[in-house]
This record gives structure tokens, sequence and C-alpha cells, in this order.
């Protein structure tokens, strides 16, 4: 295909012709962008938990003031929920990996001398059972033993009476904590401290448990503590099922909880994979946005070029009838048109890669997003040609249908 | 000449449907998603208090220790410690000021055969209802002695009012709250500024629902232990329970000042405490602020970023709209440069066809306009479904009814100028010449 009469007769058209290769390229632009942020989105949508999510319910009363007998409570409760048809593992949890709620944290340090904090780490609290219900996978050292387990309740007054002794000594971290505290080598047997006097010894590492918020901080740097708290605490219920029965054993649950005691309120009541949604409720709904919003601009920019083709198609009828008249055939007269749009696209995208990539500088500094990868590039470049092609084919077929008399008939 | 221009425009774009029927259709997305996400970010970024915000100041001191402090560009934190709190509240250096921190509770219900609830609360000190204009239904707030005593005294929102007592007059009354009695002292009229400025960084949410249920004062809440929303420690606790005198921040501290003078007197008030406690050797910062209450929201940001990218993304697409039209419009008239010449060879100015042509333009836009209105409208119900707080606020107002049609002439007529302009410079000779 000769490119020469194409890009003269561009020439003659200057400003449409450039109109249309601003609007490609700002939609190559924006669409690049948008895609990428889609794809940041999925990516934090999609965070492991490191817990069998779609085995776990969630129940959490409301409790007011202390209940002498809220260990007793607790307990009875848990051998309650246990015997419900279904149940496979029951345990106390202060909180969960990427849900709403209230939630731990502490200034993990690696030196008591340090002033500044070496991480901040989500601290996971609940009694026995709590890893094994969870489904938390442990890949070194072992879970807590009975006997080390310290009532949430002894470790605050243990804390308020400044007696170390009081407070349980070993500590379960993630596999990304510990490579992050000690790269490299083993953690088992380390020690680390919280705040600047408070000693734990490591004993186990679980091969992964994402924290419930305060993402920024480091998704996985997360600790488990061996203390046991009740539902007077704030804690939750955590019951393990198979994925079928969740709805039924939920309902269950709650129903014999308030059996047990009418007159407690029911605070959260929902499966983990509900807590989980509502979670990134927003990020897919920003997602949801983004694919609108590329729909929508790819759907402006064929409008765009399907009118200025038809226009061109008609402003030249009479040289295309000569064209016809003289020898050329319907396949040239398409391919001309489609050589043309393929020419201006590949200008819009020339030009939309460089705005691309400011847009993606711009939203650098002030949306603190990581630099667009080069792959979006050819992506955003291939869709363009695409829509570009497709945009491009009635009109040019319409063009291709001129017939040669055309030319012999005067305006 | 304006109706005779009018009645061109029509025929012109009654003449070629499809290509009028792009235009609209790609000028009403753009206004539709521009309008949508404009309303949101007013929305967000809109004054919970407009009466009065400008008297309203939020004042910050900063006890952390001097580890990691840059002087001039650590912000000091959002809370406050009791004690600060307290000497800041005792000093009456401003015309009125409150400690605020958020609490919840479980509420007994009046009738025998209901069912205990939990409603969200305000902890706070007496001035509270005057500083933050609240309007009561019933009763008034409670008195400076009250908070001295801890008073079990509570005034109730009306929505709970509505709900415990059929919306009756229940000053005098008692509550039961976490099993103890309160005095009702007021009923407050329907009250839920948005945003809800004074519970930012207290733990509470921003935006929509009905407001607080409750509001009863500090020293009451401290003494029956109930703890607020969010602490956070900044040196080893002992004894959480204690929170009077444990090293954490919890408290807002609101003041009123009337005007200029006041806030400079204030400034040099809380400068002045920062340095004394830092001779003192309690603090080892002398940080301190007072924003006023819409400074306050811009450095809370609580306008999101994703709205804001949203926003961005909407005039980015309002702008390739525009494109898109000056495109269409400019091919539509190029290919009546032969009407054009006729009309310059019988005598129209260039005046005249430029104005024939921006009143096309502007006939596109009024429509692009009452179109993009209808997009706008589906936008914001695809908004109210949304996961966020703000959800259920997000309506079309007046304002934004007109501001509607303003972007759409503007953005027609901007898409108009180019092609307009190459119209009336087509010359009339050659274009009469080639039939």
């Amino acid at each position: 295909m000769e490119l020469r009469p194409i890009l003269s007769t561009l020439r003659r058209h200057k400003t449409t012709a450039w109109l249309l290769i601003l609007e490609i390229a700002l939609t190559c632009a924006i669409v690049c962008n948008a895609v990428f942020l889609i794809g940041q989105r999925l990516q934090r949508m999609d965070l492991p938990s490191g817990i069998a999510e779609h085995e776990l319910v969630q129940i959490q009363l409301g409790h007011v003031g202390k209940n002498v007998d809220a260990k007793a409570q607790t307990e009875a409760d848990l051998a309650a929920l246990r015997q419900i048809a279904g149940v496979r593992q029951v345990a106390v949890a202060n909180q969960l990996p990427f849900s709403f709620g209230s939630d731990s944290n502490g200034s993990l340090m690696l030196d008591p001398r340090q002033q500044q904090k070496t991480a901040q780490v989500a601290e996971f609290m609940g009694g026995p059972g709590l890893l094994p219900t969870l489904g938390a996978q442990l890949v070194a050292g072992r879970d807590f033993q009975p006997g080390e387990y310290v009532d949430f309740d002894a470790a605050v007054q243990a804390l308020h009476d400044g007696d170390a002794r009081g407070l349980p000594q070993e500590i379960i971290l993630t596999r990304g904590l510990a490579k992050r505290l000690w790269p490299g080598q083993d953690a088992l047997g380390k020690t680390v401290y919280f705040g600047n006097n408070l000693p734990f010894r490591v004993i186990g590492v679980v091969a992964s448990l994402a924290r419930p918020k305060q993402l920024e901080q480091g998704v996985q740097y997360s600790t488990v503590l061996p203390i046991s708290m009740t539902a007077a605490d704030g804690s939750s219920y955590i019951l393990r099922t198979s994925p079928q029965e969740r709805g039924a054993v939920l309902k269950a649950a709650v129903a014999k909880l308030k059996q047990l005691d009418p007159n407690r309120v029911v605070l959260v009541k929902r499966t983990y994979d509900a807590a989980r949604r509502e979670y990134f409720a927003d990020d897919r709904a920003m997602a949801g946005i983004l694919v609108g919003v590329i729909v929508a601009l790819l759907t402006v920019t064929a409008l765009g070029i399907v009118g200025l083709a038809s226009f061109w198609v008609g402003q030249r009828r009479r040289t295309i009838g000569v064209r016809r008249a003289l020898g050329a055939t319907r396949g040239d007269i398409l391919r001309y048109f489609q050589t043309e749009n393929f020419l201006l696209a590949s200008f819009g995208i020339a030009l939309g890669m460089v705005l691309a990539y400011g847009l993606n500088l711009f939203l650098m500094l002030h949306y603190e997003l990581p630099r667009l990868p080069g792959i979006y590039l050819p992506v955003g470049a291939l869709v363009l040609w695409g829509i570009g092609q497709l945009a491009v084919l009635g009109p040019a077929l319409r063009a291709s249908n001129v017939p040669p008399v055309v030319a012999t008939r005067s305006v | 000449m304006f109706g005779y221009y009018l009645d061109l425009a029509l025929r012109s774009l009654k003449r070629h449907r499809v290509l009028t029927g792009l235009m609209v259709l790609s000028l009403a997305l753009g206004i539709g998603a521009c309008i949508t996400t404009t309303t949101v970010l007013r929305l967000l970024s809109g004054d919970p208090l407009p009466q009065k915000s400008d008297r309203l100041f939020y004042a910050q001191v900063d006890p952390n220790a001097k580890e990691g402090y840059i002087a001039g560009q650590t912000e000091p934190p959002a809370t406050m410690t009791y004690v600060d709190a307290m000497f800041l509240l005792h000093a009456h250096r401003a015309k009125r000021q409150a400690a605020v921190a958020l609490t919840s509770g479980k509420i007994a219900p009046q009738r025998a055969n209901e069912r205990p609830f939990y409603s969200d609360g305000v902890q706070t000190t007496a001035d509270f209802f005057g500083l933050f204009d609240a309007p009561f239904e019933y009763g008034s707030g409670w008195t400076a002695a009250d908070d001295e005593g801890g008073s079990r005294v509570i005034v109730i929102a009306g929505f709970l009012n509505q709900k415990l007592f059929g919306g009756a007059n229940s000053v005098g009354k008692t509550i039961r709250m976490n099993d103890h009695d309160f005095r009702i002292v007021g009923v407050l009229k329907p009250w839920s500024p948005q945003p809800r400025f004074y519970a930012l960084d207290l733990g509470g949410h921003d935006y929509g629902g009905d407001g607080d249920a409750m509001f009863l004062p500090l020293k009451t809440a401290m003494d029956l232990k109930m703890g607020p929303q969010d602490i956070e420690c900044y040196n080893a606790v002992t004894d959480v329970d204690n929170l009077a005198a444990a090293p954490c921040m919890w408290l807002g501290m609101w003041v009123e000042l009337p005007d200029q003078a006041a806030v400079a007197d204030y400034r040099t008030f809380l400068a002045n405490y920062a340095k004394q406690q830092v001779a003192q050797g309690r603090f080892s910062r002398d940080e301190t602020a007072l924003l006023d209450l819409m400074g306050w929201l811009r450095d809370q940001q609580v306008v999101p970023d994703d709205v804001r990218l949203q926003a961005g993304l909407a005039y980015g697409f309002l702008l390739i709209c525009v494109l898109n039209t000056v495109g269409l419009l400019l091919a539509k008239c190029l290919r009546r440069s032969r009407e054009i010449g006729v009309r310059r060879a019988l005598g129209a100015t260039r005046g005249a066809i430029f104005g024939q042509f921006m009143v096309e333009a502007g006939i596109v836009g009024l429509v692009g306009g009452l179109l993009g209105l209808g997009f706008a409208e589906l936008g914001l119900f695809g908004i109210r479904h949304q996961p966020a707080e703000y959800a259920s606020l997000a309506h079309l107002d007046l304002s934004m009814f007109l501001f509607t049609f303003v972007v759409a002439l503007v953005a027609s007529l901007i898409a108009g100028l180019l092609p307009a302009w190459r119209a009336c410079a087509v010359a009339p000779a050659p274009q009469l010449k080639a039939s």
C-alpha cells in the first residue's frame, strides 16, 4: 500500500486529523492509567490472608462492664458451640485479617534500648486452638502449649503492677515478619520486645497471617500471643465448618447463644467471606467505576472515529469514484481508509504514550501510586488500534461501495 | 436574527441526525460523569456548620517523645491527653470550649418486651451544645457543675427519644444505660452535621446516619469506665483503666474564638503552655496547632483520594468528549462550505456566519446538558448504591442542576469556536465556482 497519497490527503485536512490524533492520545493516556489502577485494586483485593477463608464464621457479642464469670461464660459458650452440627473447631479471637472492627497493634523492637520501633505489628490473641481454627499454617516451631496461656485480665493486671512475670513469654510470628526482622536467619528462639521492657521468645512461625487494618504498615506483619480472651473483652467467637454449612452453622450458633442468655446483644454475625468482602468493598467499587470509565471512553472515541470517517467518505465520494473508474478495486478503497485510520491511530498512540507516562508521574506525586509498568503501553496501543479499525470498518465499507460512475456525474 | 439562526441550526441538526446524535450523546456522557463526581466532591468538601465554622478551632499539642521529631515538619497528634485537655478547659481562654471523645453504650428498653440495644454516644463537657449550635427540642445541656461532679445526666438525640418515649417530652425521666440510671436533661432536635467533624480521628464515622444518640458528661463516663472509641498512647502504659493519668491521647479539644485577636491570643496561650510543659520536662516538643474547622477537615483529608481521582477522570473524560464534538462539528461545517458560500455571496457577514454556527453548537450543548442531567442522575443512583458512608447523601441539588447547564453551554461553545471560525473564514467565490 502506498502511504504517500494518504499522507498528502491528511495534510489537506490538518485540523480534523489533529483533533482525531489528540482524542486518541488522551484516550490512550487515560485508559493505560485506568487499567493500571484497576490492576492495583485487584491485586489488593487478592492479598492472601493465610487463613481458611471459606470455612469460617464470626459472632461477636456485646458486653457491658466486667462480669465476674466472663471466663466461665465463655467456656460454656464454646462448649455449646462445639455441639452444633457441622462445627469442626471453635476458638476466641480478638481480630481477623482484612476486617473492620477493633484491632490490636503494638510496637515491636529488636533491642530494648531502641527508641524507634522496628515494626508496627498486629497482635492476634484469643486462646487455645486459635491457629488451627483459623487454619493458619505453622511452618516452623510449634503452637502454644496449654500451660503457656495467660488470661487477658491477669496480663492487664501484670502490666499494671509492672510485673513482667505475669505476662506470657512466647510469641508466634508470620514468615513475612520473621524475614523482615532477621533476614536469612532462623527466627526460632530469638527474642523480640514490645515497648521497651517486655521480652517475648519466638517459638513458632506461621506461613501467613494478614493483619486486620493498617495494611500500609506491612500486610503480613502479624504476631500471635498466648493470651486467653473472653467474649466480654470484645473478642469474637470463630467457628470453623465446611463452606456449604456456613449459613446453617451461623444461624444455629446465634440461636444457641441467645438461648444460653436471651439478654445478650449480637453485634456481629457474618461469614469470614462477608467480612473480607466488606473490607475491600471500596476497592471493588473503584475498580467497577474505572471499568465503566474505560468502556465509556473507548465508546466515545470510537463514535468520534465513525463520525469523522463517515464525513471524509462523504466528502471524497468523487475522488473515490475517479479512483474506481481508473481501475482501483473495492479492496483498494477499503484498505485506503483502513490504512489512513491506522496511521492516525499510530500517531495518537505515540503521543498518548508520552501523555500516559506524564499522567502516571502526576498520579505518583499526588496519590502514592507506583510507576506504570511498561507492559501497559503496548496493551493500550493494541486496544486502540483495534478500536480504530473496528470503528472505521463501517464507513470504509461504504466507501468501497461507491460506484465508479460517480466520477462521471457532476455533483 | 437570533431566531433565524435558531431555525437554520435546527434544520441543519435535523438534516444530519446521526452526526447530531453522536455529538449530543458524547457531550452528555462527559457532562453526566462530571456532574456526578462534582456532586460527590462538593458533598465531601462541604461545610458541616456554615453559620460558625470560621469561629470554631481545633487545638492540638504534642506530648510525644523527642525521637523522630523534626521542628516545623512533624504535625502534632490529633488528640490530647486528659491532663492537657483539662488544663485548656479550665483555663477558659476561649468563649466556649469542649473536650470530646466518642463512646457507645447499651441502652435498656423502656418497654418490657423489647431488647436492649447499643447506641453511639459522645462524652464531652458542658459547652458542647452551645459550641456547635446543637438545637434542643426539650430541656437543655448540663452545667459545668455536672461536669465537675460527674452527675448521671444525659442528653439524648431526637431519634432516640422517638424510639424510647415515642417523641414525648422526656426531660426528667430516667433511662438505663450500661446498667446505670441517667436522668435526661435535654432532647436534641434532629442534628447530624455532615461530615461529623467533631468525631474525626476519634474513631467515629464521617458521613451519613442520624448522628450520635446520646451525650453525657466526660467525668461521668470516666467514672463508669466507658472507654473512648480510640486511644493512642505515647509511653509505656501501666494502667490503661486510669485514663485521667495515663500517658494516652484520646480527647479532641474544640474552642470558639469570636475574632482574629482572640485567635492570635489563643495561639500564644497554646504556644506558651507547650513551652512551659517542655520546661517542666513533661513535653519534649513545643509544637502546637490551632486549625479552624474547614482547615481541620482538609488536614484530616475528609475527601478520599478515590473521589478526587474519580473527579479528575471525569474531567479528563469531558475533555475527550469536547474534542470529539469539535471534530464532528468541524466535519459538519466543512461539508456545508457551499451553503456558507451562498449565504456569504448573498450578503451575510462573517459575524453572521460565526453566530449561526455558535447557536448550533449551543443547541447541541443544551440538549447534551439535558441528557447529561439524566446520566448524572443515573450516576448518582449508582453512587447511592456504593458502600461508602456518604453514599446516601449523594443527590443533585438546585445549584448543581444549574451548574450542569453552565458546564454544558461552556463546553459546547468552546467546542463550537473552532468550527465556527473555520466556517466564517470560508471564501465565497471558490465555493460558488465549484458547481
